[in-house]
């Protein structure tokens, strides 16, 4: 088994706000995140797919068609937008980098050819990511 | 849904690796450089990783603010600036990295329990870091 990670940028502006909470418990539990004009952050994805080497290429996946994927599936969804006013997954879920790394993992899963998808890895910030696995 | 979250921290430490049950000339050996008796320091990165299910009301699988609150209070504040040596965690150990690592996840585990604790990872340098999950 061989593990590829691919790693790409994009930035985005969202903001922290649960419908059901008072302003105070927004306050409280987004901090600055709750301010409701929103902030934005240069986001590094790292995707990692895993399977066995294909003897006739030396590849564990197309590169091209993973950087196609990624492009389409998420980069053109995700770069350059607004998170809760744009994105249709975070209509009614908050756009934490949590549920980001959920969000992406949804849009690839079943998109790859031959090798599976092992980890999406989203970093907010160079001191603060979220790993998910796909994990019930 | 399962996540993983990790926030990565930084402090300044000093420390000599030197064990009272080695003669001179063994810990010379073993330690190196990391033998002088005056000691020497290092700026440590810390990563801390947590896991838990993300909660629908948050969003999150623990509060970030409540994380770095105790992370300043039970680690920084504990070992930022200091000398390892003279710290009561090493009156019985050797202040290597490997039980720096260990340390510190003991005293996360015991005072950070809103997440389960999956591990702490510590760079010495940029050419080397250590993992301890328990």
């Amino acid at each position: 088994m061989i593990y590829l990670t691919r790693k790409c940028e994009f930035s985005a502006s969202h903001y922290y706000h649960n419908p059901d909470f008072t302003p105070e418990e927004n306050r409280r539990v987004f901090g600055k995140c709750a301010n409701l004009n929103g902030h934005g952050h240069n986001y590094t994805l790292e995707v990692t797919v895993k399977g066995e080497v294909d003897p006739r290429t030396g590849f564990v996946v197309d590169l091209k068609e993973l950087k196609e994927i990624l492009n389409r599936e998420v980069l053109e969804a995700l770069d350059h937008r607004h998170l809760n006013k744009e994105v249709p997954e975070f209509a009614t879920t908050i756009p934490t980098t949590e549920n980001l790394a959920i969000a992406i993992w949804h849009r690839l899963e079943g998109k790859l050819n031959l090798a599976k998808l092992h980890r999406v890895r989203v970093y907010e910030l160079p001191d603060l990511f979220v790993d998910f696995y796909g994990e019930p | 849904m399962k996540a993983h979250l990790t926030r990565r921290y930084i402090f300044s430490a000093s420390h000599r690796l030197h064990s009272d049950e080695l003669t001179e000339a063994e810990n010379r050996t073993a330690y190196g450089k990391c033998n002088n008796p005056y000691g020497h320091g290092h700026n440590y990165a810390l990563e801390v990783t947590v896991s838990g299910q993300v909660n629908p009301q948050t969003g999150m699988v623990c509060n970030l603010i409540e994380l770095d609150e105790t992370v300043r209070r039970q680690v920084l504040e504990r070992f930022d600036h200091e000398n390892l040596n003279t710290r009561q965690e090493f009156t019985s150990a050797v202040p290597t990295t490997e039980n720096l690592s260990a340390v510190i996840f003991n005293i996360l585990q015991q005072s950070f329990t809103a997440a389960h604790l999956e591990k702490v990872r510590l760079e010495e340098t940029m050419l080397n870091s250590f993992e301890y999950s328990g």
